[in-house]
């Protein structure tokens, strides 16, 4: 794999909603991935999973940021936003759980596969909230 | 099967233009859960879908499905049509209900798991 000891930083924003814009980290990180040789099911893994957060950020949290960082080892993917926050983690976690408005379920999204999806691809998943002040979802996947 | 033998063979409208002609068509996928899609379509299916929204070729893309077919005559918005065409992946268009396509491809399409 071309990745040396050190680590690739990338920092985008996530628009606030603005669906057409969705999934442009996603899709430059994994881009990047491709380029760094990393094998092609890790590539899915690291681009659906930060797809997802993405995706979650817009819909319930009026975008955010999203950081990644790759090193030898890992993809570290930091979603941020300063929304409602999660009162209930494990509710949310529960697939088929969401809380998601109807236009948004028009579309496609809001089926409560979002979190249930990113812990299926990721490594280790982090959710870090409080009600009022925002949600940092921190993604891991190994290399 | 190539995305225009496909398009000849059920009657579609290719909308995009030809650049990503050429992808291989290994298996077929019809869902419109898009957290769905992602986690259980393939690489290189033809992903038939309702939706028409700009952000099918963002779960097209990062599922590498070969092309997007919109049954029933779904009229596809021109930004997705644009967004397809600079990312390089097809969306084609049907009169036929996904069940029609399903029936009509499957001779031609293995079933993948």
């Amino acid at each position: 794999m071309g990745l040396s000891n050190s680590i690739i930083r990338q920092n985008y924003i996530i628009p606030a909603d603005d669906f057409s814009l969705a999934g442009e980290a996603s899709s430059s990180v994994k881009k990047m991935l491709n380029q760094l040789g990393v094998p092609p099911k890790t590539v899915k893994r690291v681009s659906i999973a930060m797809y997802e957060a993405e995706i979650n950020a817009v819909i319930h949290a009026g975008g955010g940021t999203a950081d990644v960082a790759i090193d030898k080892e890992k993809v570290l993917i930091t979603i941020n936003d300063e929304g409602p926050g999660i009162p209930d983690v494990e509710l949310a976690m529960k697939e088929g759980f969401s809380t998601a408005p109807d236009s948004v379920r028009e579309m496609g999204f809001g089926a409560g596969m979002g979190l249930p999806n990113i812990k299926r691809y990721a490594d280790k998943l982090d959710i870090k909230t409080e009600v009022g002040k925002g949600t940092r979802v921190q993604i891991t996947v190994l290399l | 099967m190539k995305i225009d033998q496909l398009a000849d063979l059920i009657q579609a409208k290719i909308l995009t233009d030809n650049k990503s002609l050429d992808n291989e068509i290994s298996g077929a996928y019809i869902c419109d859960l898009l957290s769905w899609v992602m986690s259980h379509a393939n690489k290189g299916d033809v992903w038939i879908t309702v939706h028409t929204h700009l952000n099918i070729v963002a779960v097209a893309l990062l599922v590498e499905v070969a092309c997007i077919l919109v049954p029933e005559g779904i009229q596809v918005e021109e930004a997705t049509i644009k967004k397809a065409n600079e990312e390089g992946i097809a969306i084609l268009s049907s009169n036929k209900t996904a069940y029609q396509i399903a029936v009509e491809i499957s001779k031609f399409i293995p079933l993948v798991k």
